[in-house]
């Protein structure tokens, strides 16, 4: 069990240890439950902001859950949620938008009735005027700022490498292009917290280095970002910190390093020794 | 964007062209008025398509406004004597405000609880206007005085087919501009994904009562003017069955097109005159067509037909 002792500082100490920035996250006793069954249970942990932090388990272990309490989706049955020092429990995710938080989903979440162009536009919405009136009568204003979002848009589309499917219906693309322009949507936002469930599951090799980078772009950029992720090597290779989760509890926490050697993660990954 | 406007101005120019020389194209009254109600439901299937077509929700009371609308001018105009304009926009702010009442708790829910609330209402409006005879008249319907701007009265077919046309340019010019906006974004948003709409900001419950408000008032309107070009309103212009005849017309012409719902609309207008058999059974022709077009072709007639287009001229 000395291999856990990283676990048994507080987030906040691991934090200062590591001189990094202050946790843009907290979730404090955080538990859901389903029907009786406990999905997360008293969990808490913190992420630092700037960090690539990923959080990893077996199937079932509550990753997603997770995602969705964090971002509203879900509404905690305990605990809470900290977002910037702020309790944002329960708050729905169009407010926590608003503070700063999106992602993207494990099941895309594409809007199929668009173009990927205007999914991307769609995630310039909280800075845009969305008002009925000068819609409906095309004010100048919101036509000028409409083209910069479109500008705005088709650069994102190129930085996260869809430069070529700009004027595609969404509903054409490949799955690993949609892969990201959910990226490029919920960048769009200008999110300060990007939590981002498995961008390369059903992805190729080359196209998982690809992700890889936009997501160190991304990070370098100044984003906090949240990863659940089942491909190891690409965990691994880009976070800068890793929670390991196991039937909805917290399994261990720690550097790549650290939790790749932890005998409990790989019990749990590999079924424990007899 | 060159393209997109380009697009928009062509449709729009298309639209005013054929509204301009029709006339030209029609012999007597008969067929004037026949253009008229054509015009009418257009109005009320653009609005209704903004709700179903681009966000995605149904309404199956939009002919409960379209009562509420004409039975506004009706009444205020002809028993207490208000100038039609502002009988008009008094039975659009009522509308306005019910429409509100009933989205707000509803929307909030995800799922076909708003097509049960509008059903619901539709059937209500429409038995209060059967029921109170001493203010509606009945069954019978009532007679509404002409509709006089400026001391000007609007009267006679010819006179009501260019209000009507004029009216559908600026709603169908309203629509596109909507929906070739951030708002209008959202509400296709909300179609698409909703969880998604949300997490990139959208307040997925408030465009969607936004313009569930915005739908019934284009109904609103329309009742109105239809109430002064008619002449006399029943309250069979506001029933369940009127309501999903407007359904039928706006999936039918193509969901998510403005100008499909300007087809299903003039489409579905004339064919009862064109077939007799329409008349006696006409529910059955209506869910007949509603069925055919979700099976063969879910996107209506006018993408079904745009889709077909670029693909003979590459052939």
């Amino acid at each position: 069990m000395k291999m856990l002792a990283t676990t048994d500082l507080s987030p906040d100490i691991t934090a200062q240890a590591r001189r990094v920035g202050p946790p843009i996250l907290k979730v404090e006793h955080l538990s859901r439950e389903f029907g009786g069954v406990l999905a997360i249970g008293d969990l808490s942990f913190a992420i630092a902001a700037g960090d690539i932090h990923s959080i990893i388990g077996p199937n079932g272990a509550g990753k997603t859950t997770l995602f969705n309490l964090v971002t509203g989706v879900y509404k905690p049955s305990g605990g809470r949620v900290l977002f910037d020092g702020a309790d944002v429990s329960g708050m729905a995710p169009y407010r926590l938008a608003a503070r700063g938080m999106s992602r993207t989903f494990q099941n895309l979440q594409i809007f199929f009735n668009m173009t990927a162009l205007e999914n991307v536009m769609v995630g310039r919405h909280l800075h845009l005027n969305t008002r009925l009136l000068p819609a409906l009568f095309r004010v100048p204003s919101l036509v000028r700022k409409d083209r910069e979002a479109k500008d705005r848009a088709a650069q994102l589309m190129a930085d996260v490498g869809l430069g070529k499917y700009v004027d595609a219906d969404a509903a054409s693309m490949p799955y690993g292009a949609l892969k990201r322009l959910e990226i490029a949507r919920a960048l769009a936002s200008e999110p300060k917290l990007l939590l981002l469930d498995e961008p390369a599951a059903g992805l190729n090799a080359t196209e998982s280095r690809e992700i890889d980078e936009v997501i160190k772009t991304v990070a370098a950029s100044g984003v906090t970002i949240v990863l659940v992720e089942h491909d190891m090597k690409m965990v691994m290779g880009i976070s800068h910190r890793i929670t390991a989760l196991n039937q909805g509890r917290m399994l261990a926490e720690g550097t790549p390093q650290e939790v790749a050697a932890n005998p409990d993660v790989i019990a749990a990954y590999l079924g424990a020794a007899p | 964007m060159n393209a997109l406007l380009h697009g928009r101005l062509t449709g729009l120019l298309a639209l005013g062209a054929v509204i301009a020389v029709l006339p030209a194209f029609l012999p007597n009254n008969f067929y004037l008025d026949i253009a008229i109600l054509a015009g009418f439901n257009a109005v009320v299937c653009v609005g209704l398509n903004l709700l179903i077509g681009y966000a995605g929700q149904i309404s199956l009371g939009h002919a409960g406004f379209f009562g509420i609308g004409a039975y506004a001018s009706g009444v205020l105009v002809g028993t207490y004597g208000w100038p039609p304009i502002v009988a008009l926009l008094a039975g659009a702010v009522f509308v306005g405000l019910l429409a509100f009442l009933v989205a707000k708790p509803i929307l909030r829910l995800k799922g076909h609880y708003l097509a049960m609330a509008t059903l619901g209402i539709g059937i209500i409006v429409s038995i209060v206007l059967r029921t109170e005879s001493g203010l509606t008249g009945g069954p019978d319907g009532m007679m509404v005085e002409p509709f006089k701007i400026f001391g000007v009265e609007l009267y006679g077919e010819k006179v009501w087919y260019w209000v009507v046309g004029v009216l559908l340019v600026g709603v169908v010019w309203l629509s596109l501009n909507l929906i070739d906006s951030p708002m209008g974004r959202a509400l296709r948003a909300v179609h698409g994904s909703e969880v998604a709409a949300e997490v990139v900001g959208v307040d997925t419950a408030r465009f969607k009562v936004m313009v569930f408000v915005l739908s019934a008032v284009f109904a609103s309107v329309a009742g109105s003017l239809f109430a002064h070009y008619a002449g006399l309103i029943t309250p069979a212009k506001a029933d369940f069955f009127k309501s999903i005849e407007l359904v039928t017309m706006v999936v039918f012409g193509g969901m998510a097109s403005t100008f499909g719902a300007v087809v299903g609309a003039v489409v579905l207008t004339l064919l009862p005159q064109a077939l007799t058999i329409f008349q006696d059974y006409q529910q059955i022709v209506l869910g007949g067509i509603l069925m055919a077009t979700m099976v063969f072709m879910p996107k209506g007639l006018l993408p079904t037909l745009a889709a077909l287009l670029p693909a003979r001229r590459r052939a």
